[in-house]
């Protein structure tokens, strides 16, 4: 039996790991895309550690959840990336700054 | 007797609505006929009402209308007749009724002909309220509406830029006078809780007792200040230094409604009230002082300049100035009935004079200056003689009615121990002389000597219609004979009774009561005395600068240099009202325009403002980089704040 704090540590280096790349990465858009996945990976990791630990379902249940929102989320955001592609020929992080005030 | 007064005074105030809106439907003739009608009635009303009250009628003091009441503060349209505000109607109704059909004659030509009836029968309405008001409230009412008509007659020809400076200075410089007034009356109110007469009087101990503290630490007797204030109105309306500049300068208007208005009526309303306001100012000989000081030197010294003045108009206006501060001297050595008196002959011999001096104008083509006229004795005999008559009365002529009035006035200063009473005594003696000398002055260069106008003028002069000429002897005989037979009455019979109040210790004309005999007997009198002998040399030297030795009054003026230069500018006060009064106030407001509003409001308050919301924008806005990771940055550290929040919270 795998004791709980390996798992939280695991989902926390995977959270860590997500934030860093959304901050290291510079270059491209679909990298950010992943990295929000793994984000929520993390967070599902949590959800079944603690649902294992007490003995509760409902967290695995919220899992299926966020699997849905996220698979949602990321076949929006692809679509996004391909009609942004069409207008920009780029991914670019660095050229995406129209939003600026 | 309510009725009565009510129509004496709405009589005028209908004509006036009918002439003023539907004089151009009517026509001119209905127009006069309707306003002298108007006039007409209440002038012989008013005549019967002063006849009632001489046969033993009593006083009417009532109500007709509560206007409004404020806090416990009765507003009421009331009226009071006694005797003195009875004789002022008559006054008023009869020399307004003079200049109604006078104007028939001086305005025919002129397209305002309905307009100016309109004024002057409002005029009649509002000085009728003002002197028939039984309220200080209904008296400011008054007050003011004749200062409107006024400035409205100031600038009747509308089309003339010194016309229009001229009216606008009047209600200026009436403005100053009457917030003087309004604190006087608001000091009244603060200490009887009543604007009426009767009530004030009665509270007049309580006046007497109070003091205000307007400066911390210093208390003055409440009686001194009101008064004071009181009289800052009557300076104003009454044009005394340093109110005075907008008299002279009021002749811009047409020449009936200076006779009516601005000699003989209106700006007497301030000796009238002072008079009703007798038994305050008896409270304060501080007050009494500072009136017979400002009186004494406006007699003195607004004469001098009648002598230098070239305008015909001008002159009379000046000696109209001076006149009222003999009148404002008597009331100062609280001789309230010998002020009243003189206001009376004065009102009849001044518009007489006015009215004469406009059939000059009218017979000149509108040419004012004395130096184009001369010898028009022979082309004008009516208005030459009735001229010379109102100036025998001005000059206190013995046994013409401004010699009684003047000489009682002058008895009563000497008689006076009041501070101030010597200069005053000083003032007023010189001031016989000196109106004497503009006085024959103006007749000499007038209707005396060489013919000075163009040909053309002198082709076209001839008398005035009898309009014209009918009011001035009508004029004429009044300012000859009232004197004589009312300085009995009047000044030592005790006619006024209640309505004049007199402090035992001030009483001058009940000393000089004591030795009145008769009114030939005060002429003999007063041959031994200063007075007629320096008006008789007043008149003398006239003949002698200015029939004799022409010459020699050029002359004069050049040698008198510095004097004559000062006389000229008229003592500088319109200098000094200009430069200083008005264009102070226009530096501050250029100061406070430029300093307050453009720099201060708009520049620091309201786009300051804006400014600083777009400076700090212009901060934020380098937050929103557009960049992704800055907001996700953003989101994580957030978060991570919250989170440390909260479990440091817990």
């Amino acid at each position: 039996m795998i004791p709980l704090s390996h798992v939280l540590l695991l989902s926390g280096i995977l959270f860590s790991l997500a934030v860093a790349g959304i901050f290291i990465n510079r270059k491209n858009v679909l990298l950010l895309l992943m990295c929000i996945e793994l984000m929520l990976l993390s967070v599902n990791f949590n959800f079944i550690a603690f649902s294992q630990y007490l003995g509760d379902l409902s967290g695995q249940v919220f899992v299926f959840f966020i699997l849905t929102v996220a698979a949602a989320e990321s076949a929006i955001g692809l679509a996004i990336l391909v009609v942004l592609f069409r207008e920009r020929k780029s991914i670019n992080v660095e050229d995406l700054d129209s939003m600026r005030g | 007797m309510e009725q009565t007064l009510l129509i004496i005074v709405l009589a005028p105030l209908l004509a006036a609505i009918i002439a003023g809106f539907f004089g151009s439907l009517i026509g001119r003739v209905a127009t006069h006929s309707i306003t002298i009608a108007g006039v007409a009635l209440s002038c012989a009303l008013s005549a019967k009402v002063l006849y009632g009250l001489l046969h033993g009628a009593p006083v009417f003091d009532g109500p007709v209308y509560t206007w409004l009441v404020s806090d416990g503060i009765q507003m009421q349209v009331g009226f009071l007749v006694d005797r003195l505000s009875a004789l002022m109607m008559v006054i008023v109704t009869f020399v307004s009724l003079m200049v109604h059909i006078y104007t028939i004659g001086y305005m025919r030509d002129d397209p305002g002909y309905t307009r100016f009836f309109s004024y002057i029968s409002l005029f009649t309405f509002s000085m009728l309220m003002l002197v028939m008001a039984n309220n200080l409230v209904q008296l400011f009412f008054g007050w003011e509406a004749v200062g409107l008509v006024s400035y409205l007659l100031i600038g009747f020809w509308y089309t003339k830029p010194s016309a229009i400076f001229a009216n606008m200075k009047a209600f200026l410089v009436n403005r100053v006078g009457d917030f003087g007034f309004l604190l006087g009356i608001a000091g009244i109110v603060y200490l009887t809780g009543s604007v009426h007469y009767a009530d004030i009087f009665a509270q007049a101990d309580k006046i007497a007792g109070s003091t205000f503290e307007l400066i911390p630490g210093q208390t003055w007797q409440a009686a001194t200040v009101i008064c004071i204030c009181l009289f800052i109105g009557a300076m104003g309306k009454s044009a005394q230094v340093p109110l005075h500049v907008w008299l002279p300068d009021s002749m811009e208007g047409p020449t009936p409604i200076s006779a009516l208005i601005h000699a003989a009526t209106m700006v007497t309303a301030g000796i009238f009230m002072v008079d009703r306001m007798s038994p305050l100012f008896e409270l304060s000989e501080t007050a009494l002082s500072f009136v017979l000081v400002i009186g004494a030197t406006t007699a003195l010294f607004m004469g001098l300049l009648g002598i230098v003045n070239n305008d015909i108009k001008r002159v009379v206006a000046y000696s109209t100035l001076s006149q009222l501060g003999y009148m404002t001297v008597a009331l100062g050595v609280s001789a309230y009935a010998g002020a009243f008196f003189h206001l009376m002959t004065h009102a009849f011999f001044k518009a007489l004079l006015f009215l004469a001096a406009g059939s000059v104008i009218m017979a000149m083509h509108h040419e004012q200056d004395m130096r184009k006229m001369g010898g028009l004795r022979k082309y004008m005999p009516i208005t030459y003689w009735t001229a010379l008559l109102g100036t025998l009365a001005l000059i206190g002529f013995p046994g013409f009615s401004g010699f009684f009035s003047k000489d009682a006035l002058i008895e009563a200063v000497h008689a006076s121990r009041i501070p101030g009473a010597g200069y005053a005594y000083f003032c007023v003696v010189i001031g016989v002389f000196i109106t004497a000398f503009y006085s024959f002055r103006l007749i000499f260069l007038t209707f005396h000597g060489e013919e000075r106008m163009d040909a053309h003028t002198r082709e076209h002069l001839h008398e005035s219609p009898w309009v014209v000429t009918v009011p001035l002897v009508l004029l004429a005989i009044p300012s000859v004979v009232v004197g004589w037979f009312t300085i009995q009455p009047l000044l030592f019979g005790g006619y006024f009774g209640s309505a004049i109040v007199v402090a035992e210790n001030h009483d001058v004309l009940g000393e000089l009561g004591k030795e009145f005999h008769g009114p030939a007997q005060f002429v003999l009198h007063a041959l031994t005395g200063p007075a007629v002998w320096l008006a008789a040399a007043g008149v003398a030297l006239a003949w002698f600068l200015y029939l004799k030795r022409p010459d020699l009054a050029a002359r004069l003026r050049e040698r008198s240099g510095i004097l004559y230069t000062v006389l000229e500018n008229k003592f500088y006060f319109d200098w000094f009202n200009e430069k200083v009064i008005a264009g102070g106030s226009r530096w501050l407001g250029m100061a406070l325009w430029k300093g307050g509003d453009v720099a201060l409001i708009d520049g620091a308050a309201v786009n300051g403002s804006a400014r600083l919301v777009g400076w700090v924008a212009s901060v934020a806005r380098g937050l929103q980089s557009g960049y992704l990771y800055h907001y996700a940055f953003a989101t994580i550290i957030g978060l991570s704040v919250l989170l440390a929040w909260l479990l440091w919270r817990s």
